[in-house]
This record gives structure tokens, sequence and C-alpha cells, in this order.
């Protein structure tokens, strides 16, 4: 599903590169944790599996494409098989919950009626239902990230990436999001999550991949932060 | 429903900044409406040209000095001439008589001319206007001649002037053709920072590059087209006011200028106002909105 070979990545004018010569395969249906400390180059794969970087080396592949010889007009189609969730949610303050989710159906082409048939059902199942019509204001951090997941999944991507979704979250709001993570992940949905939170990578027994100064140090199945 | 919601864009967009909105399409209006009266002008003066050129006539004057034998022989030399359509022969009387007439609403001046004061001429029209300086040089040795004055020349200086008003209506066609476009790029970068959130997330989400952008360079345009209409507008009803009432004398002199080519103006400065802010616009976002 996701297969980055060799890649390295230099930023311009850094003085290293921020991913050296990483390969690493992640295959259909898995969960993997990318972790390691702040600068290590884990927010490097997000942005090298979205195509908002080009590798400065090596291949990234992407459900068996190779992401960099997509054309850049291409590349937005490209995303919408890649749901994505962030620390800092991304939601649009004017809008509420269903407005936020259905703005992501209907700005890739969806009718109001695929929104009105399917945004009802995805809050619903991260646990949202009845809140549909708050604006993220009037939401706790838990249930904004919620909204957010479900933006994400809504058009039902192969892949989720997770950038440290539960960095503004406390304990027990960081465990809720990753059992809607994990239940996504039963789907068949790919999640592909980057964290430095030690205590939910040791509660999930999920794959753990540790990333320091741009090289994998560490790729072990069921592993804990270490 | 996409169309639907990118037109409420633009016109959320527009109403949101609708100083700057105003501004451009202030700037854009006086911008294209000099560009429109200077291609009037162009076309006017072309026309006039074609005009005149017909008319136009070569005079001989002749010296008052000048003998019967002189007389008769430029006479024939003109008859003989082969680039020579036309002539007539006017006498000091008939000079006299029609610059009296031309003249006859100031008297004083007309009485200030004794009847010998104006020179006796012919009037030649050549075949082709163009062929003047071969005629003149031809004529210029013979005796009894004081003069030759070709209209031409006249009208030429003539010419000049309009020509200086249209490069001059050009200019500033031009000067505030820059101040429309910066402000264009001013406006789409305000109204992309205004968007960031939804464009960050349309970006994430995987919509369309053109669907993100569509909704800043259709702001653009319909400004852009607004400023138009409104310059055709100014244009229509100055050509109206001014040229058709309160300066129909020099009109008269000009040649009427064609409703047919006001007109024509329309589709032209829409044409350019919507191009040029849809480029701009677009590059403008080239440079703000990386995708």
């Amino acid at each position: 599903m996701i297969q980055l070979e060799n890649v390295t990545k230099t930023y311009p004018k850094a003085s290293r590169p921020s991913l050296d010569d990483v390969s690493v395969g992640i295959e259909k249906g898995e969960f993997v944790f990318f972790i390691g400390p702040s600068g290590s180059g884990k927010s490097t794969i997000i942005k090298l599996l979205l195509h908002e970087v080009a590798p400065t080396q090596g291949k990234v592949m992407v459900n068996t494409k190779d992401v960099t010889s997509i054309r850049s007009w291409k590349i937005p189609h490209f995303r919408r098989s890649i749901g994505c969730v962030f620390q800092d949610f991304r939601l649009l303050p004017n809008r509420t919950a269903y407005e936020n989710v259905a703005f992501a159906l209907e700005v890739i082409g969806k009718t109001k009626a695929v929104s009105r048939r399917v945004v009802p059902e995805v809050l619903e199942l991260v646990g949202l239902g009845g809140k549909e019509h708050r604006y993220p204001h009037e939401l706790s951090g838990g249930e904004q990230q919620r909204v957010a997941v479900a933006r994400a999944f809504v058009n039902r991507p192969l892949i989720l990436l997770a950038d440290e979704p539960t960095g503004n979250l406390d304990p027990d709001t960081s465990i809720e999001i990753m059992r809607l993570l994990d239940r996504i992940n039963r789907t068949g949905t790919t999640v592909v999550m980057v964290t430095h939170d030690s205590n939910i990578v040791n509660q999930m027994r999920r794959r753990v991949i540790e990333i320091e100064s741009g090289r994998i140090v560490r790729d072990q199945a069921r592993g804990v932060y270490g | 429903m996409r169309l639907k919601y990118v037109l409420n864009e633009v016109l959320v967009g527009l109403w949101r900044n609708v100083t700057m909105t105003i501004a451009m399409i202030i700037t854009m209006a006086v911008s294209l409406t000099m560009l429109g009266a200077s291609v009037l002008l162009y076309m006017q003066v072309d026309q006039m040209k074609n005009f005149y050129y017909g008319e136009i006539e070569v005079s001989i004057f002749l010296r008052t000095d000048v003998t019967d034998a002189q007389r008769q022989a430029i006479d024939s030399a003109i008859s003989a001439n082969p680039l020579v359509a036309d002539k007539t022969y006017e006498t000091r009387e008939e000079a006299l008589k029609r610059f009296q007439e031309l003249w006859k609403d100031s008297p004083e001046f007309v009485n200030s001319v004794g009847p010998n004061s104006l020179p006796e001429s012919f009037r030649v029209k050549l075949k082709d206007p163009e062929t003047y300086k071969t005629f003149t040089d031809q004529m210029t040795g013979m005796q009894g001649i004081q003069d030759i004055i070709d209209q031409r020349a006249l009208l030429d200086k003539v010419f000049n002037i309009f020509n200086a008003i249209q490069v001059g209506a050009l200019v500033v066609a031009g000067v505030m053709a820059l101040a429309a476009l910066l402000l264009v790029g001013n406006t789409i970068q305000v109204a992309a920072y205004s968007k960031r959130r939804e464009v960050a997330v349309m970006k994430l989400v995987g919509a369309s590059n053109w669907f993100i952008q569509a909704p800043f360079v259709l702001e653009a345009v319909v400004a852009g087209v607004i400023g138009a209409l409104l310059g055709f507008i100014f244009l229509f009803v100055s050509k109206l006011v001014l040229l058709d009432n309160k300066l129909q004398a020099l009109t008269n002199i000009l040649t009427p200028i064609d409703n047919g080519n006001v007109w024509l103006m329309l589709p032209l400065l829409a044409g350019v106002g919507a191009v040029v802010s849809a480029v701009t616009a677009w590059v403008t976002l080239r440079f703000y909105l990386k995708v």
C-alpha cells in the first residue's frame, strides 16, 4: 500500500537531510506508528505521502503509484484517496460540524444529495450523532477532532494519515480518539500515525517505526514506545 | 451545484472587500474608457483621411504681376500634365467674394482686405493626392507662380494633433491599466488570505485546482467586466452629449463618428477588461496559492 524506497529528503538550506535513505513498506490494512523526537523527520513522511514535498532521492509509492511521477494537475485527485487528520483539527470555524464534513465532499464535486445521505452516517460513526449543527467553538477538543476524523474518512479513503492527532487532547480524550482510529482501521483503512505520545503507543500495541535524525532505528510489530 | 457554489463565492468575495472592489472597478473603467476613446479616435482619423484626401486640391497662386502669356503657359502646362484630374481657375474677384462669404461674421476683417490683396489661382485636383510632390516639382520652375500650396500639408497638421491626442489617451490608458492591474493583484491577495482556511481544507481533501482558483479569478473578471460596462456607458454618453450636441460644429468639420463604431467598443472593452483581470488574478494566485 505504501512503499518508501531509499528516500532521502533534504530541504533547501538545511545542513543535513530530514530523511536519510529511508526504506519502509506498509501493507494494506496496517496500523503504523511513526515515533521519534521533534525534528526527527516524522512529519516529512506525511508530507511526502501527500506529495506536499517531493523526495530529493528515492521513490515514494502509494497505492502502487509512484507519487513523484504524478503530474501536478492530477495531485488533487490523488489526494482524494488519502484522509488526513492534524493536531490543530483544521476545521472551518464559521461552519457547523455537518457543514465542515459536507464541505469536504462538495468541493470535490459530490452533490448535496450525497452529503445529506453520507454525512450524518459518518458523524454517527465518530460518535457525534445529535451534535451535527454545533459550531467548532461549541464543541470540546475531542469532539472537534472527531469532526476532523469524520471529514477525513467521509470519502472512504484507502489511507488515513494522522499527524499527532492527540497532541492537543488530554489523555482520556486521546484514548477515545485512538479507539475511533482503531475502528476505522478495522474497516480495512490503512492508518499511519505520527506521534510522540508514549502512553498511546504502549496501549495500542501496533507496529512502531522509530525515527531518529532521519533514519529508521527500530521497526517492530506490536511495539511499545521504548 | 458546483456552479452555484462558485458564483456564490464570487459574490461573497466581491462584497466582503467592497471598497477594494469599487476601486478596482473605477480604475478599470477609466482605463478602458481611455482605451476606447483612443481606438475610436484612431478609427476616426483613418476615416477622415479617406474622406478628406479625396477632396483636397493643390492651389497654385499666381504673382500679382503675372502676365497673360505666363498665365496661359501655366494653364496649358496643368492641362497637359497626366497627373491632373481636374482644374479650376479663380480670379482675384472670385477669391475676394469667397473670402467675404467665408468671413461674413467679421466685417472689420473683411474690410481690411482690399480687392487686390488676394491672388488669383488655379485649383488643381490630382488623380492621386499622393503624387503631390511630383506635380509640385514639375510646376515650380514656371514663371509667374507665387506659391504652390497642398491642402494635404494642412490636413497633416490637423491629423498630427489627433494622433498626439490618441497617443496621450493610450498613455493614460496604460498608466491606469497598470494601477488596475496592481489593484486586481492586491484584491486577489486579500481575498486569498481571507479564505486561507477554506483553501487549505480544499487542498487537503483534493479539490481540483480550477475549483479552488475559479472563484478568485471570476471575482476579478466580474469586476473587470463591470468596469468595462461603465467605461462603455461613459464613452457613449460622452459621444452623445459632447460630439452630437455641444460640439456639433466641430463634428461637422470632422466627419461624424458612427454609432456602430462606438458599439464596437463594448465587446472590445469587455474583452480586454475580462482577459486582463483574469490573467492578473491567475498570475497572482500562482504566487499566493501554491498547490
